[in-house]
This record gives C-alpha cells, sequence and structure tokens, in this order.
C-alpha cells in the first residue's frame, strides 16, 4: 500500500456513490465510474419506497431493523429526497389473522413503531382504499427519490476532492502480478461532461483499491477480474400511474407475493412488483402479464386502479445474492442482506472487494461497511461521518418558505421547485433574466434545467433525473424539445440533437407498456407533434438524405402576392413551375 | 319538436367541417354536431398531403405521383386520386388567399420549430416567407421566455439538412413582459392590438429589437404568434420596419395557425347555411333496421336524439377519442364500430419510438362509400360514414398526410351522404 492511496469505486448507483461518498469525506483519493447514468442500473429502477423495515419484519428481522435505523439517518440527512407519507400493511379477508399478528409483533420486535387501525380508521386516512378490508398496520414506511439521494451523494464526494465519471464503462480489470491494481474504462462519446474533454475514448485508471458496487452487474467485473461471483438478477415490474391514488405507502399484509404495494411518489403512484430471476441484467422480456398483474392484484387493496391511467413501466434488476451451496430456488427466499467479497480472502486476489446483495434503504450503512473495510486495508481509523452530515440540498431544509414572490413563481411551481432543491433553492432559483416552466406536467422551470446540465452536461436524461423534466403525464410530448433547447445555449446543434433523440427514446421505452385508454391517446398526440409538427422522424438530417431543394415548390407566382414580386425583383426566388 | 335533418355530422375539425360542406353542396340540410374544441388547437396548421411513402421515402416532391404505391386500404386508395384533388380544391376555396401552395401540384418544405424541414401541400400565407427551395438568406427570432422555440438551433438545424440559404438565429428580448410562462396568445394579443411599450406601439419595438441581428438577411421568421384577426397587418408593419420579408413558423400547441384553420372552416360552415350544435357531446345512437336513424346528444344530462337520413362520422383518431381503447381492445366507442386491430396489446405498437407503429394506424375500416366495416366486411350500417382521423390503415404522422387524408375522405364522405340522404 501507499502511501497516497487512491480508490476506484465501479458502480454509481446508491451503494457505489455512498462509498465514494464516505471515502471521500475520509480523505480517500477516491473516482467512480459508472457505465451510464448515475443511477442507470438498479437504483433508477426501484419503486422508491423509504423502507420502514416492516416488510421484513416477520421473515428477516435483522434487515428490518437495519431498515429502521436508516429510515430514521435518510430523514436527516437527506430530507430533500424524503416524503414521510407513512405506511400501512393492509388486511383483506382472504389475508391469514396469524400473519397479522405475526407482522405486529415483529414490527415489536424490531422497534418499528406501528398503530392498528380499523377499517373505518383506515379509510378514513386513505378514502380509496377497498371497503372490504379488515384492518391495518400502520408504520413508517416513506418514499424516497433514489436520483436525487445518488446525485447528492455523488456531488458531495466531488464536494470532498472524489472524482466522478459517468458515461464510463469498465471493459477491463487490470489484473498484475495476481493483484488488481486498477480498471480500463471506456468513455462514451458525445460531448460535454460525458468525455471531460478528452479526446481518447478509453482510458486506464490505476488504483490502490478497487471496490466493484455494481450490484447485478458485479458477476461481470467479476469475470474481467477472473474471479466467480454469482449474482443472481431478479427482475420486477412497476408500473407509473398518473396520479396518486393513495398518499400513503399501501402494503399487501401478506406473507409475500407479486404486486403487493403501492407507493405514492412525487405527483404519480408507483405498483410493484414481481420477483422472477433473470440470466442477463440487461437483456430480459419485459411482459405484459406483469403489468397486467399489478393493476389486477392492487385494486384489491385499492379498486380505482382498474380503471386508472398509467403513464409507463419500467423493470429493474435486484442484485440477489446467496453464499454458494444454499440452493435457495425461488427468488423471494433469497436473503435481501448484502455480502462483502473480499477476493484476497476469497480467491487470492489481492486488491478487490465486491458487495453484492442488499437494499436500498440500508446503502449508507452498507457503504459505511465497505469503506471501513476498505479504509483498514490501509490501516486508516477515520471515523465515519455519513450518518451525521447532511447531503447537500439538505443541509438547511426549513422548507416551504414563500418562494412565489421572490423567484417570481407561480404558487405550485416555485413550491414543487424548492422541495426538489432543498436549501440549494437560492442557489439555483435566483437567476438573471426570465424562468418559464419548461417541464409542465411536473412544474420544472428553466433555471433548474439549466442546473441540471450544469452538472451533468449534454445528457439529457442525466438532467431529467435531477429535475424530473419529461417523467410527468405527457412523457416528454411538450417538454423534450424543450429541453433539448436549453442544451442548445451551451452545446452545438449535433449534441443537442442526439440528445434529444436519446431521451425521446427513453421515455418511449417506459411509455410502451402503458399503451392503452387515456395514455395511448396522449402517446399518439406525442406522435403527432413530434413526427407530424416537428417531422422529427423524416428530418432529412435524421435521415440523412439529401434533398434536392429545387425540385420542390419555390413560393407562388409572380404577381400572385406583392412580397413575391419583390423578392422576384432581387432574382432571388425559384420557381417550381 | 324533434330535430330532424337530411344528414348530420358529427365531429369539428377538417374532416367533419369539409363533410358537411361538401354534404351541403348536394343541395341537402346539414347540421354538425362538435363536442369539444377541435384537436386544431394542437395541428400546425399546415396543410399536408403525402410526404413520405408507406415505407418512409421521402420527401415527395411530388405527392400524387406516389399515392398508388400506398398500400391496399389506405384512405387514399379507397377513395382515389381524383378525390385528393377534389379536397384540395374545396380546401382553397374554403381558403382563400389565406393559405397558399396551390399553385403547383408540388410539395413545399417548410422549416419547423424543431428546426426540420417538412414537406407539405398547401401552407399559411404566414409561413409563405419561410419555405425552404426559397434561396433568400433568412434570420430566425426566438424571445427568451419562449421555451418552445430556439432560433439558433433551430438556424443550425436548417443549415445542416443543405438549404440553399444562409440561417442564422438570434434570441431577443419581447418588447413587452409578460409572466414567465405567458402563452402564445398572450404575445399575439400585444401585437394584433398594437399595445403601447412605453413611446411606441408593441410592433414596432419588437422591429427594433430584431433590427440590428438582421445583416442583411431578406426574410424574417418568428414562432407562430405574430397576431390574430390582425396577423397581416402585424406582419406587414414589421416588414416595412425591418425591410424584409417576415414569416411565422407554425409551433405546437396551443397553434394559432391551427386556431386559425379553425376560424376559417367556421366561416365557411356558417356561409354554406351548415346549422351548428357546439358543446355538448354524442354518446349514443338509435337505429332503424339495417340503418341509423339518430345520433344521441347529451345535452346537460338529457338524452336528446337529433334524426337524420344519413350520417358523417368524423370524430377523429386516437387523440380526439374518436377511437377508444382499453386493455381489452381498439373500438369505435359512439357507433361502436369495428376496429382492426392485433389481438395482443404488445403488438400495437413498435420498440423505436419513430418506427412503423401499428397504433399510428388505428381506425374504421371503410368500404368503397367510405362505410365503416364491421369484423365481416359488411357496412356496419347502411347511412354511416366515416372521414379524417377516425379512419384507420394509414400512418398519417409518419406520412405526413392528415390534412389531406382529412379532406379528400371529407370530400366523398360528405358527398355519399348527401346523395343518399
Amino acid at each position: 500500500m501507499t502511501d497516497t492511496p487512491e480508490v476506484l469505486v465501479i458502480g454509481g448507483g446508491s451503494t457505489g456513490t455512498g462509498i465514494v461518498r464516505d471515502l471521500a469525506m475520509r480523505g480517500m483519493d477516491a473516482t467512480l465510474v459508472e457505465q451510464g447514468n448515475l443511477t442507470h442500473g438498479t437504483t433508477g429502477r426501484m419503486h422508491g419506497l423509504l423502507h420502514s423495515g416492516g416488510r421484513y419484519a416477520v421473515t428477516d428481522q435483522p434487515s428490518a431493523k437495519e431498515c429502521i435505523e436508516e429510515n430514521r439517518v435518510l430523514r436527516e440527512i437527506a430530507s430533500h429526497c424524503v416524503e414521510m407519507t407513512g405506511g400501512l400493511f393492509v388486511k383483506r379477508p382472504e389475508d391469514t389473522e396469524e400473519y397479522f399478528e405475526k407482522k405486529l409483533q415483529g414490527c415489536h420486535d424490531c422497534g418499528i413503531p406501528t398503530e392498528v387501525l380499523s377499517n373505518e380508521e383506515a379509510r378514513q386516512l386513505e378514502p380509496y382504499l377497498a371497503k372490504d378490508i379488515d384492518k391495518a398496520i400502520r408504520v413508517p414506511d416513506g418514499a424516497i427519490d433514489p436520483f436525487r439521494l445518488c446525485v447528492a451523494n455523488a456531488a458531495s464526494a466531488e464536494e470532498h476532492g472524489a472524482r466522478i465519471e459517468t458515461h464510463s464503462k469498465v471493459v477491463d480489470v487490470l489484473v498484475e502480478a495476481g493483484e488488481v491494481v486498477g480498471v480500463e474504462v471506456e468513455h462514451a462519446s458525445g460531448q460535454g461532461k460525458r468525455v471531460h474533454g478528452k479526446t481518447a475514448q478509453r482510458e486506464k485508471i490505476y488504483a490502490d483499491y478497487v471496490v466493484n458496487a455494481t450490484g447485478a452487474w458485479a458477476g461481470r467485473v467479476g469475470d474481467m477480474a477472473g474471479v466467480d461471483i454469482e449474482v443472481r438478477p431478479s427482475k420486477g415490474v412497476m408500473t407509473i400511474m398518473n396520479v396518486r391514488q393513495v398518499d400513503t405507502v399501501i402494503n399487501r399484509c401478506q406473507p409475500k407475493g407479486n404486486a403487493d404495494i403501492i407507493v405514492p411518489h412525487e405527483t404519480t403512484a408507483i405498483l410493484g412488483t414481481t420477483d422472477e430471476e433473470v440470466e442477463d441484467p440487461e437483456d430480459y422480456p419485459e411482459e405484459e402479464w406483469e403489468v397486467d398483474l399489478m393493476i389486477s392484484e392492487l385494486s384489491k387493496l385499492v379498486p380505482m386502479l382498474k380503471e386508472a391511467r398509467t403513464i409507463r413501466s419500467f423493470w429493474g434488476v435486484r442484485p440477489l445474492y446467496e453464499p454458494p451451496g444454499t440452493g435457495t430456488t425461488d427468488p423471494t427466499d433469497i436473503t435481501r442482506d448484502f455480502f462483502l467479497l473480499d477476493h484476497d480472502d476469497r480467491d487470492d486476489l489481492p486488491g478487490m472487494t465486491s458487495i453484492v446483495g442488499g437494499k436500498f434503504t440500508t446503502y449508507r450503512m452498507m457503504a459505511e461497511k465497505i469503506t471501513d473495510h476498505v479504509c483498514e486495508k490501509f490501516g486508516d481509523t477515520t471515523e465515519c461521518r455519513t450518518a451525521d452530515v447532511p447531503l447537500p440540498g439538505s443541509e438547511d431544509f426549513s422548507v416551504l418558505r414563500d418562494y412565489m414572490d421572490e423567484f417570481g413563481l407561480r404558487s405550485p411551481i416555485g413550491r414543487r421547485s424548492v422541495q426538489r432543491l432543498g436549501s440549494r433553492a437560492d442557489e439555483v432559483l435566483k437567476t438573471e433574466g426570465p424562468n418559464p416552466t419548461v417541464c409542465e406536467c411536473e412544474g420544472v422551470t428553466r433555471a433548474e434545467v439549466r442546473d441540471g446540465i450544469k452538472q451533468a452536461g449534454s445528457d439529457l436524461n442525466a438532467v431529467r433525473i435531477r429535475t424530473r423534466a419529461s417523467m410527468g403525464n405527457c412523457q416528454g410530448a411538450f417538454c423534450c424539445h424543450r429541453m433539448a433547447n436549453e442544451l442548445a445555449m451551451e452545446y452545438p446543434e449535433p449534441v443537442a440533437r442526439e440528445a434529444l433523440d436519446e431521451l425521446y427514446q427513453e421515455r418511449w421505452k417506459g411509455e410502451r407498456h402503458a399503451l392503452w385508454g387515456e395514455q395511448l391517446s396522449q402517446a399518439m398526440l406525442k406522435h403527432l407533434l413530434h413526427a407530424t409538427t416537428m417531422n422529427r422522424d423524416g428530418d432529412p438530417v435524421r435521415t440523412g438524405t439529401e434533398v434536392d431543394f429545387g425540385a420542390f415548390d419555390g413560393g407562388p407566382a409572380v404577381g400572385e402576392d406583392s412580397t413575391a414580386e419583390r423578392a422576384a425583383a432581387d432574382g432571388g426566388r425559384q420557381d417550381a413551375d | 319538436m324533434p330535430i330532424s335533418e337530411d344528414v348530420i355530422v358529427v365531429g369539428g375539425g377538417i374532416a367533419g367541417s369539409v363533410a358537411a360542406l361538401s354534404a351541403a353542396e348536394t343541395g341537402v340540410s346539414v347540421r354538425l354536431i362538435s363536442h369539444k374544441k377541435s384537436t386544431l388547437r394542437h395541428a400546425s396548421g399546415l396543410i399536408d398531403v403525402l410526404g413520405y411513402t408507406a415505407d418512409g421515402s421521402g420527401p415527395l416532391a411530388d405527392p400524387y405521383e406516389a399515392l398508388d404505391s400506398l398500400p391496399e386500404g389506405h384512405p387514399y386508395r379507397v377513395v382515389g386520386s381524383d378525390a385528393v384533388r377534389e379536397g384540395l380544391a374545396l380546401f382553397d376555396q374554403i381558403a382563400g388567399d389565406e393559405y397558399l401552395g396551390g399553385h403547383t401540384d408540388t410539395n413545399a418544405l417548410v422549416p419547423t420549430h424543431g428546426g426540420a424541414v417538412k414537406p407539405t401541400a398547401r401552407y399559411p400565407r404566414a409561413a409563405a416567407g419561410g419555405i425552404a427551395s426559397d434561396d433568400r438568406d433568412m434570420l430566425l427570432v426566438g424571445f427568451e421566455s419562449m421555451t418552445d422555440f430556439e432560433a439558433s438551433l433551430a438556424a443550425d438545424h436548417l443549415d445542416a439538412a443543405g438549404v440553399p440559404f444562409d440561417v442564422t438565429g438570434v434570441t431577443v428580448e419581447f418588447p413587452k413582459t409578460f409572466r414567465a410562462d405567458a402563452k402564445v396568445t398572450r404575445f399575439a394579443k400585444a401585437l394584433d392590438t398594437d399595445e403601447d411599450v412605453g413611446s411606441r406601439g408593441t410592433r414596432e419595438a419588437l422591429a427594433a429589437a430584431v433590427e440590428p441581428h438582421l445583416d442583411g438577411a431578406e426574410r424574417v421568421g418568428f414562432p407562430s404568434l405574430l397576431g390574430d384577426d390582425h396577423r397581416h397587418e402585424v406582419r406587414d408593419d414589421l416588414e416595412s420596419y425591418l425591410g424584409a420579408e417576415v414569416f411565422e413558423v407554425p409551433m405546437g400547441p396551443p397553434s394559432l395557425p391551427g386556431l386559425r384553420l379553425e376560424d376559417l372552416l367556421f366561416d365557411a360552415l356558417d356561409e354554406a347555411g351548415v346549422g351548428m350544435s357546439t358543446g355538448n357531446k354524442a354518446v349514443g345512437y338509435e337505429t332503424d333496421g339495417d340503418a341509423l336513424s339518430a345520433v344521441v346528444v347529451d345535452r346537460q344530462g338529457r338524452e336528446i336524439p337529433y334524426h337524420a337520413d344519413a350520417f358523417v362520422l368524423a370524430t377523429g383518431g386516437l387523440v380526439g377519442k374518436g377511437i377508444g381503447s382499453s386493455r381489452e381492445g381498439v373500438r369505435e366507442p359512439l357507433f361502436d364500430c369495428h376496429v382492426p386491430h392485433p389481438e395482443d396489446r404488445y403488438d400495437w405498437f413498435v420498440d423505436d419510438a419513430f418506427g412503423d407503429h401499428p397504433f399510428a394506424a388505428f381506425g374504421v375500416a371503410p368500404d368503397d362509400r367510405l362505410r365503416p366495416q364491421d369484423a365481416d366486411g359488411d357496412a356496419e350500417f347502411a347511412n354511416l360514414f366515416a372521414a379524417g382521423g377516425v379512419v384507420g390503415g394509414a400512418d398519417v404522422a409518419a406520412e405526413k398526410s392528415a390534412s389531406g387524408v382529412s379532406l379528400a375522405t371529407g370530400v366523398v364522405a360528405g358527398r355519399e351522404a348527401g346523395e343518399s340522404a
């Protein structure tokens, strides 16, 4: 080990950004590389639930205890990412009394505060709950924005001197003399922050220690290093409703099952999920039955979901792991605990540790344990402070001052912007010049979009996850091109065009799974605005068609109107006929 | 007294209006029923006939040449190219000198607000100065608070397409300050009435803001907000202040060119003596044997039958809710007409956002008289004719044929209805 340790973290999800923040705060020289955007993998594809621990209170009490502990920590350090909605475990008549009692007892055992609500009390809290439910247990579940959280972790790490590289895919793990000494990455092409001005496509980044925090992708990184990591990726669907049918997290109170949770999230409600083992974390079927199952099962808890409007669906993969030989067949039975695989101990390959398994809610605690582990390698005993120091945006979150006048924003937009930005509101919203709304569905203004561009460069998907622009009802119909217009302030036309195409396609990917009823109408409108009004599909620049402009109408014949006459006198007119 | 007409047209967009006018030309009494504002407020106001073939070749200079290459069942194949010409002729009559392009069969290429060029058959007079085959140098002007149009981006994009002129873009401050997210209609009103800003009117002040950026450009394009009722006066004034031709770039919703077109259509309907019932929704129908006898309209909770001898269905496509869908399937909701569609919902779309989406062509399947057919290929009703977006078989978004299909089918459906009444 050298005196100036450099730690390389692979993976820009919650675990990776949590680790790099922790390392940087302890004074380590740390670099993070991520193949896509921050949250590109599993983190950006979760249902946004901040667990109270109630979910694990029967089957996995250690996890439940960790959850309630971290739930409290995140409320403190990430207040601008968290909405404490509260949660209910709802018992239907066909669910057993025995399990209800087990759940209640389990929560007590783990220190999770509970309250039993009668049918009437539960329905007073959530009027759209099914009339025939029996009762419910109230727990401190919440909603959390994984995008905002990871961005804040990365920002904090950068403030503490870390280097964060997105769109930098690891293509090789460098092993020299039986030891991991770094990685080789391939920087994506494109302009802006994606390449940090580098012209070279590939870069070797040497490090004294490498942390593989790539979740479902951990096996691939392992392969490059020549070690075997058997992650079992398991897919789950999440279906997004266009409004919040409920303001409280609704869980079904039964042992386990697909489609048993509804999470109110920002302007939407998210229905989840399935649990199906897949071969490849990037290539798996996204199936119709999964979406239909969400609607049919969860409408047993909230009947209006049956006729409600979904705006898209997306799938995520859990990075499930169990020690070799456990032999669990059903992925729902695999533990959600995390495992720290020190490849020196495990495979005689020093220089690298992989982290697999785990849960979003306890990402910080995992990061702390891994950072402890890494620091130990360096003989560093600096204490972890991530549980005490608020993330950027949450330092002084005395929200809901009246920003309406201060920033000239109308009330709902101003309030939402401030909620998203937290203590960064002043810095971002106090801008010169007009600050029009770019995304009406989510109430995102130009100032926020430009702030997102400043942070993320020319990648509009990265701007999207920072601002929520294009994530509402219209799925970008009215705002994708406006976001590209903002990009054009700093980047040339081809960059803005490419970023727009990429964002538009990404929005389409999820919307495809919501194409019936209102959302199909909305999708057709979007198609007409972008294909017909803007001709983006037939755009000669996009298709590479050379246009014979002379073959087209050059304007009305001379004499038909005065301007044409004037123009003709200039000799600059071509007439087609 | 029961309401009774010879022909009732349901739907107030281009197709419905043209069908009503076409029916009226046969000498029968016509009433048009429209529920909400038409989707024209979303539309660019351009009249496209055919810009690309079904397999995506284009842009097409001559739309007529390609009509025969369209797949069987395409509305143009059903009505024939004469009907396409008739539809345009009727449109030219309605539009008078508000629209140009009628001097030639050739498509024009019009710059879009995203900076692409788009083939179209008829364009508003206000947009004429922008056509891309004209080689005069161009300046595009955007406004700081208007997020929909970024002039320099559009200019660079046009340049990338190889347009035969120099084009630059500039962003200026609109001379009058509005709320940061004011709609285009607010800008238009300031110019329409030439609201006072300081010592001069808005038009002069706007020209003064643009003038320093002219740099020899002979034509200047603005987003479509240059006035409404006084739009020609606004452009004339700007032209004389700037010494250059002034034009509008068609925009998305709310689209002034679309709204102006709606006014033109409604004026023409008025003039033709077509009765209008707006604001109430058609919710059902009554039959007499295999024919429709009435369409039922919900008037403040009361269901009133509107009787007629023949009916035109012009309620639009998926956007106008003329075509409805659910997880179980696709149907025409008013008369419950059959809409052909793949059984599996996942076959309604493709994975490329701009690919060949089957849903884009959803609509009723017409017989050769434009009567919607049931699954067996028989007319759903002996006296129901369909026009516009409710008619399936064409991906009008990809082909750039939406208005043309509305015009051609509108003319034929209206005439068929009128003649059978």
